[in-house]
């Protein structure tokens, strides 16, 4: 006998009487565990209620023994020295069963208790890994190189988990995979290329600091939809959630799988009582569909389809929004039981800038895509020969995206521009060297800059812009002219950088800001246009 | 599934910690997974692997599996001559890892090769044996396809006897020649007059009173007894002194019993108290019998055995059949004995890494704290590579407890889909040969489970599920 065994002695008190109280026995096979361990398991299982005597010991010859003299055994045992015993004697055959029970239980688990007070975890090196140590997650959050985002996002769907993509780079091929297998599953799948999300108050990647309220925006553009939801905020109706479907998502080949998936999703959410719909024009046959789908939200709909006749879009509850602002300004009025109007189209006032007769251009230097294309479109109604990055219908392709030419307007996000750099939300060096080239040449007038806050942004982008607008001032006074320097702020005064603070900072070096992407736009349209040379090539 | 906005959000952020940052800043509740890109890059496998991720057939299977693994019940039911072994036939001999050819065979397995070929008496001296056995005329199979394994270059020839290790839940045996003792020993390659002198005195006097012995005994359950060992310091692979012991206490006994002459009697008890890895073949064979227990159930992603031959590693999954998935063996990071270093080391070798297979050994590590160092680590480390361990096992152990991890079951049941989805690669506790035949062991230290080798396999999964 092995001091293990011996060492279980004392814990099979003698009985004194030996009434016939009903015992119970089970035998766990082929299980070893150390004497202290059976040693608080009998003391746990004797503590249970109606249960007189419980022990539970290696089966030994030595421990079989000293069971029947103490009268706790009285049959024969087919238990080899590798087996457990537990035996109960008490009041009731329900209670031995149970307290039988609690012992298998406790020789069965693994022995976890406490592990966590012990445990120096790793970090978790995958999303499986991830999930065990985190069971309550509900989303996998990608933003890992292209290359490998497709494969993460299909574990992330395969444990159950919604997915958002920020990365960009996923073959059209996976992403119809990934929807096709989220659809499945019952699953969202934001993305790829999704920048921007807000569920239930959390940013996910690039996205503004909002109150929670009645407002679900879905978009396939991230900064559409920082602008709606950063103005309703700032019109005082918060958000419920912000769904962000990828850029894709929209055209034919993807079918707006996620637009879909994402206004059932807000249809359903209690929480969610006026949608918006934020994206480039989509795909005809797209557009159709999903319209239709949001005529059956059982709920408003302002869709912000930028550069789409509002006929085609209105009806059956659908109202259709011109400009981003419109739409946010749209979607607070409904949320307040108001009728669907556009933001107020003054324009605000400004001072002359005293600008010489050669300086005819705009230059619009943009760090959100959709802020070039929503002010590509509206410049292009009011200025001739507009040229971009994100050419809209009327607006030319730009020739050399790293030269200006007449009236020009690039997106610096674009990928030319982040290969290899960080994107210009957090890297604002690319953008402010060429601040001070455009201010350099005569013939520029206005400069049009977005100026983006949020979680995922640079943490102060006042800081970095300032020097570089002061630099362009300097650099257009030395020429004998002034320059206007126009701009919004698109962020709230609760994101990290503080609204205020940024505006003042701006306002200080000189810059005009407007409230919106589409002031701006028209404000530095009206300063060429009143100069009255505007867009004479 | 429940709808995204229907429930508090929980987020696994991938890539840019910052946006957990964010998350984590704005209330939200976030957790980094510490990513790198999956099977080393290989966006095939990567995709293979996501496409396996969780699905329900390689569920099903493993669960399956899984529980094969943890019923089994091996018993040290006796002693038997190889030529039991199943399909070991005529001139054959059986090798340590993966199928490997004589030419390409490592220093140490060609001579542990010519020793067992001296030792059968198919050749008179070791030229003759080495050129018989370029010759063809002898065959030579992994241990592994005839149900047995061996450590290091782990010969078994059809005279020697073998360790019976029986599988009472399945029925099924598993085979393990005897351990020799350090130093000059027929698996490090020796094959001197004094190796074949021991072997021999194993076939005779050993073998048959540890025989009696048990055949008086019935058997030892060892699943227990290993269990034991654990608490004891041993993790049952470079460390057996425990365990050593343990079987020989059950056996004495038996062993005076079983009654040979009174010093033969005595140079059994003296060999089994001067070789503390006395246990390590008896523990391979349990192993291997929890573990062939787990084979051949169709889609699962249980590694089944991992093995190395001195030239390749290879791995063996349940649901991929007779299969090998091989990369080159790697060398082994370790601590010498004085006089020798890494260029005098052969590279990782044995079937023993079928301890670390069943989580034992290195997954086991944290249980053996006494030779942490000479494997070259901390106690810290041991227990941090014992917790690793968990990300790339389908569960823990109901039977192998950890007292330093307050007594959780070792991480066991090797998912070669999470080896290649975390790139943790599977520890092993190893003796280090040295690369000439017959020196002996130079060192002992740590080495990995090349992940190429789970990368072919989660492809070959893949590929069976007819979606590669």
């Amino acid at each position: 006998m092995s001091v293990y065994n011996a060492f279980h002695l004392p814990t099979i008190p003698a009985l004194q009487d030996r009434d016939p109280v009903p015992t119970g026995l089970r035998i766990v096979r082929s299980t070893y565990r150390d004497s202290v361990s059976l040693m608080q398991l009998s003391a746990r299982i004797a503590a249970l209620a109606g249960v007189e005597q419980a022990s539970v010991v290696m089966a030994t010859e030595g421990n079989l023994a000293l069971l029947r003299e103490a009268g706790l055994l009285d049959e024969p045992v087919s238990a080899s020295p590798g087996d457990l015993l537990a035996i109960v004697r008490g009041a009731t055959p329900e209670a031995i069963e149970a307290a039988l029970a609690e012992a298998e239980r406790g020789l069965s688990a693994p022995a976890t208790q406490g592990a966590r007070r012990v445990a120096r975890e790793a970090a978790p090196r995958s999303l499986q890994s991830a999930l065990a140590a985190m069971p309550e997650a509900t989303l996998a959050l990608i933003s890992t190189p292209g290359e490998y985002a497709a494969a993460e996002a299909l574990k992330a769907l395969r444990l159950g988990l919604h997915a958002m993509l920020f990365s960009d780079n996923v073959s059209v091929a996976d992403e119809r995979m990934l929807k096709q297998e989220a659809r499945e599953h019952g699953l969202l799948v934001m993305g790829p290329d999704c920048g921007t999300a807000i569920v239930g108050g959390v940013p996910l990647g690039f996205a503004n600091a909002v109150r929670p309220g009645p407002i679900g925006v879905i978009g396939a553009s991230g900064t559409g939809m920082q602008q709606v939801t950063s103005l309703a905020d700032r019109a005082g109706v918060g958000i419920s959630h912000a769904l962000g479907t990828g850029g894709r998502d929209l055209r034919a080949e993807i079918g707006g799988a996620t637009m879909l998936a994402a206004l059932d999703e807000l249809a359903a959410d209690a929480g969610t009582r006026v949608l918006v719909l934020v994206s480039k024009p989509p795909a005809p046959e797209v557009a159709r569909r999903v319209l239709e789908r949001a005529r059956h939200a059982g709920k408003p709909v302002v869709a912000c389809f930028l550069g789409t006749n509002a006929k085609e879009v209105e009806g059956g509850g659908v109202v259709a929004a011109a400009t981003l602002e419109d739409a946010a300004a749209m979607a607070a009025a409904l949320a307040r039981g108001e009728r669907a109007a556009p933001a107020a189209a003054t324009l605000p006032a400004f001072q002359d800038p005293g600008l010489h007769s050669g300086q005819r251009y705009v230059r619009g230097l943009y760090s959100g895509g959709t802020f070039c294309y929503e002010a590509t479109l509206l410049l292009s109604g009011q200025l001739e020969n507009v040229r971009s990055n994100t050419p809209v219908s009327r607006a030319r392709e730009l020739e050399n995206t790293w030269r200006s030419a007449g009236h020009t307007l690039v997106d610096l996000g674009d990928d030319e521009f982040t290969r290899g750099r960080p994107h210009p939300m957090i890297d604002h060096r690319l953008r402010n060297e060429r601040i001070v080239r455009e201010a350099e040449d005569p013939e520029v007038a206005v400069l049009l800059l977005d100026v983006v806050l949020g979680y995922g942004a640079h943490p102060d982008p006042a800081r970095e812009m300032v020097p570089a607008l002061r630099a362009a001032r300097a650099a257009a006074e030395r020429a004998g002219r002034r320059l206007a320097l126009v701009g919004f702020v698109c962020g709230t005064e609760g994101d990290p950088q503080g609204l205020a603070r940024q505006e003042t900072a701006l306002r200080e070096a000189g810059m005009v800001l407007t409230g919106s992407n589409a002031q701006a736009a028209r404000l530095a349209a009206a300063m060429v246009s009143a100069h009255g040379t505007a867009g004479r090539t | 599934m429940a709808r995204l906005v229907e429930r508090k959000l929980g987020v696994l952020n991938v890539g840019l910690a910052q946006f957990a940052e964010a998350i984590a800043t704005a209330g939200g509740a976030a957790l980094q997974v510490d990513w790198a890109p999956p099977a080393a890059g290989d966006r095939d496998a990567a995709m293979a692997l996501a496409r396996l991720v969780n699905a329900p057939a390689i569920e099903n299977a493993n669960r399956k599996a899984f529980e094969a693994f943890l019923a089994a019940s091996p018993v040290l039911r006796g002693v038997a001559s190889a030529r039991e072994l199943p399909g070991l036939t005529g001139r054959m001999l059986l090798h340590a890892g993966p199928p490997i050819e004589w030419a390409r065979m490592c220093g140490p397995m060609q001579g542990a090769i010519v020793g067992a070929i001296l030792y059968e008496g198919w050749a008179k001296n070791a030229d003759a044996a080495r050129a018989l056995a370029a010759s063809g005329a002898v065959r030579f199979e992994p241990a592994h396809h005839h149900a047995a394994v061996g450590p290091m270059a782990g010969i078994i020839s059809p005279s020697m006897p073998v360790w019976v290790v029986e599988d009472t839940a399945h029925a099924r045996r598993a085979y393990s020649n005897f351990n020799e003792g350090l130093g000059k020993a027929l698996r490090f390659g020796a094959y001197g007059a004094e190796v074949l002198a021991r072997l021999k005195w194993i076939e005779t006097v050993l073998a048959p009173a540890a025989g009696a012995a048990l055949a008086s005994l019935g058997g030892i359950e060892l699943k227990p007894l290993m269990a034991q060992a654990l608490t004891m310091g041993d993790e049952v692979h470079n460390r057996n002194a425990a365990a050593s012991a343990l079987l020989l206490r059950r056996l004495a006994g038996a062993l005076v019993r079983a009654a040979p002459a009174p010093a033969a009697l005595g140079e059994v008890f003296d060999f089994i108290a001067g070789n503390e890895h006395f246990f390590l073949n008896v523990s391979m064979a349990a192993c291997k019998a929890m573990l062939d227990a787990a084979h051949g159930v169709p889609g699962s992603s249980l590694v089944t055995a991992m093995a190395r031959n001195g030239v390749e590693f290879g791995i063996r999954v349940s649901g991929l059949g007779e299969r090998w998935f091989t990369a080159p063996a790697a060398a082994v990071d370790g601590l010498y004995f004085a006089g020798y270093s890494a260029a005098d080391a052969a590279r990782d070798l044995g079937d023993s890494a079928i301890t670390e297979t069943a989580g034992l050994g290195g997954f086991a590590m944290a249980a053996a704290p006494a030779i942490v160092k000479f494997v070259g680590g901390s106690p810290e480390d041991a227990i941090e590579n014992s917790l690793r361990m968990r990300q790339v096992t389908l569960g823990e152990s109901s039977v192998f407890q950890l007292p330093a991890l307050d007594f959780r079951g070792t991480a066991c049941g090797i998912d070669a889909r999470r080896v290649v989805d975390t790139g943790i690669e599977p520890v092993i506790n190893t003796g280090i040969a040295h690369r000439a035949p017959g020196v002996g062991q130079i060192g002992a230290g740590l080495t990995r489970a090349p992940l190429a080798c789970f990368a072919q396999a989660v492809v070959a999964l893949d590929a069976q599920l007819g979606r590669g």
